[in-house]
């Protein structure tokens, strides 16, 4: 099996060297073949188990409490300009 | 001074009566920590930190102040976030991360008295099983030069083995703390899914995510999970269930307790040498009045590939937010090990794979918890191997990292499942350690103190 990898990483918005794709494209069609072992299982009637705890639709209180304060939120930031996240144009 | 000998309760005890002050015990940790450098197992200290919360405890301890953890220094995994000091996930993306708000678990070590003396090293984003995966290089074996303490919570793991603080947390998602307390030669326990609150700690694969810690014995490990379990309003995965009286446990004797011994966890693949210490050990258990008995998980041989698509599944999907806008660095500074979940993951959920493979591996997902549900009406635990293998050396399995997922392959089940487990530390086969696992049913973490109690004796 192969797998695309620029397509993947594209998906990803993961930029990789070449170096990077060739390795990945190997160690990765490794990887699925090995998982693809699963395929041998018959799973027509099971049901999918996404998470374990059995618990839905849980809320808490519809209460505010404090959250960040702004310089806060933006502390970690490497760019920003009255109190906003600045970023690069998108369009 | 040398405080090795001393339990979390011992220390305590110490501390009431001024035989030590909490200054003295951090200063000692902190001396440890800067001896064994070489190890690499901090990625932080925190000693200015530490120092003047250890002279805020003393103060208390002065004033008769009584908390569980009042003055003992332990060390958090690099992936809880800390306010105010760095918090790294051992990836270069967070280099220059200072969070503004404390994990949970943090939040209640703190209440209860606990000093953190410093962010330890792992395996980034908690990738791995080694420790060789950090940004920030690898954490090396406290028992032989060379060779891996076991990851991802590596240098939680060794923070504890080599007595540089007295109880550390980690987390496991496929064996991350199972694994290095079994190499390290302390006790990791792995509590059920949602027992212990994820919120503030950096997500690796969400449905698995289970947060536990290391100590040096299981009275401590009992102790922790006191003051760690329980509801939190900020993770709704954590359920309303009361929290056991854990210490109640460690009263009581094995007589009666069914034990189940998997076939599939002692078949081809397993050291002989490692397979021979657990089954003295379960010699000594049914001599202690427990009842041995035969069990099967067949499904157990399709675990790794189940595992190796889920969690990259989540894995590429937890790190979509690392975009370096509002923090951190540029994707392209992933580590390598991040950049192969990320591509597997994202593969996996693709369109046009996604039922073959993702919805295949939450099917085959229901099954392994139904062969645990199953066995877990006939008998109370099951015993298993943590690792097939003894530690290996640095580097020996980098190159392949299918092989370094296999290693895995005893302690996937039970993240899969969402079932508790601890590793407890039996011996050393040619200088390195040895750890035998126990699983019991969802909340049964009372059950794993009781007979790893009986295990470790008195």
């Amino acid at each position: 099996m192969k797998i695309n990898v620029k397509h993947v990483a594209k998906l990803a918005n993961l930029p990789l060297s070449q170096e990077e794709e060739k390795k990945f494209e190997k160690q990765l069609s490794s990887i699925l073949e090995y998982v693809e072992q699963l395929n041998s299982v018959d799973t027509k009637n099971f049901e999918i188990t996404s998470q374990i705890t059995g618990l839905e639709n849980i809320t808490r209180e519809d209460k505010t409490s404090i959250s960040l304060f702004q310089e806060e939120a933006l502390s970690n930031s490497k760019s920003n300009h009255n109190g906003m996240f600045k970023i690069k144009k998108i369009l | 001074m040398n405080y090795s000998a001393y339990t979390i309760q011992g220390a305590r005890a110490s501390l009431k009566k001024k035989h030590f002050s909490s200054t003295h015990l951090v200063k000692a940790c902190i001396d440890e920590i800067k001896e064994k450098e070489n190890l690499n197992a901090f990625i932080t200290v925190c000693e200015k930190e530490a120092l003047k919360k250890a002279t805020e405890a003393d103060k208390k301890i002065k004033d008769g102040v009584d908390l569980p953890l009042l003055g003992i220094p332990i060390s958090v995994k690099d992936i809880y976030l800390t306010k105010g000091i760095r918090t790294t996930a051992a990836s270069k993306i967070l280099d220059d991360f200072i969070p503004q708000y404390s994990a949970t678990v943090v939040k209640k070590l703190e209440d209860v008295g606990a000093i953190i003396i410093g962010k330890t090293n792992c395996d980034a984003w908690a990738h791995g099983s080694s420790g060789e995966n950090s940004d920030y290089g690898p954490t090396e074996s406290p028992f032989l030069e060379g060779y891996v303490p076991g990851g991802s919570s590596s240098g939680s793991a060794v923070s504890v083995a080599a007595q540089m603080c007295f109880a550390s947390m980690g987390s496991d998602t496929g064996g991350s703390i199972r694994l290095p307390a079994s190499f390290c030669e302390i006790v990791g326990l792995k509590p059920t899914y949602g027992r212990v609150s994820r919120y503030g700690i950096i997500a690796m694969a969400s449905s698995l995510d289970s947060i536990g810690h290391f100590t040096n014995t299981i009275e401590e490990s009992a102790l922790m999970l006191s003051i760690t379990a329980g509801k939190d309003p900020n993770d709704a995965t954590t359920p309303d269930e009361t929290v056991d009286d854990y210490q109640s446990y460690l009263k009581k004797d094995i007589k009666g307790i069914r034990i189940g011994i998997p076939k599939e966890y002692f078949a081809q693949g397993l050291d002989k040498r490692i397979k021979e210490k657990i089954e003295a050990e379960i010699k000594s258990l049914e001599k202690q009045g427990a009842k041995i008995e035969n069990i099967s998980l067949p499904n157990t041989e399709y675990a790794i590939a189940c595992y190796y698509i889920i969690q990259p599944a989540e894995v590429s999907s937890n790190l979509g937010r690392y975009d370096g806008i509002r923090y951190g660095s540029a994707r392209q500074n992933f580590g390598e090990e991040a950049k192969r979940r990320i591509m597997l993951g994202t593969y996996v959920l693709s369109s046009g794979y996604y039922d073959a493979y993702y919805k295949k591996a939450m099917q085959i997902r229901t099954l392994i918890k139904k062969d645990f549900d199953e066995v877990f009406k006939k008998v109370d635990v099951v015993i298993t191997p943590v690792s097939p293998t003894l530690p290996w050396k640095i580097g020996e399995k980098s190159s392949d990292p299918l092989s370094m997922y296999l290693s895995d392959v005893y302690t996937v089940t039970a993240n899969l499942a969402g079932i508790p487990g601890i590793s407890v530390p039996i011996g050393l086969i040619q200088s390195l350690p040895v750890g035998l696992q126990i699983l019991g049913p969802h909340f049964s973490e009372g059950k794993l103190f009781q007979v790893g109690k009986a295990i470790l004796g008195v």
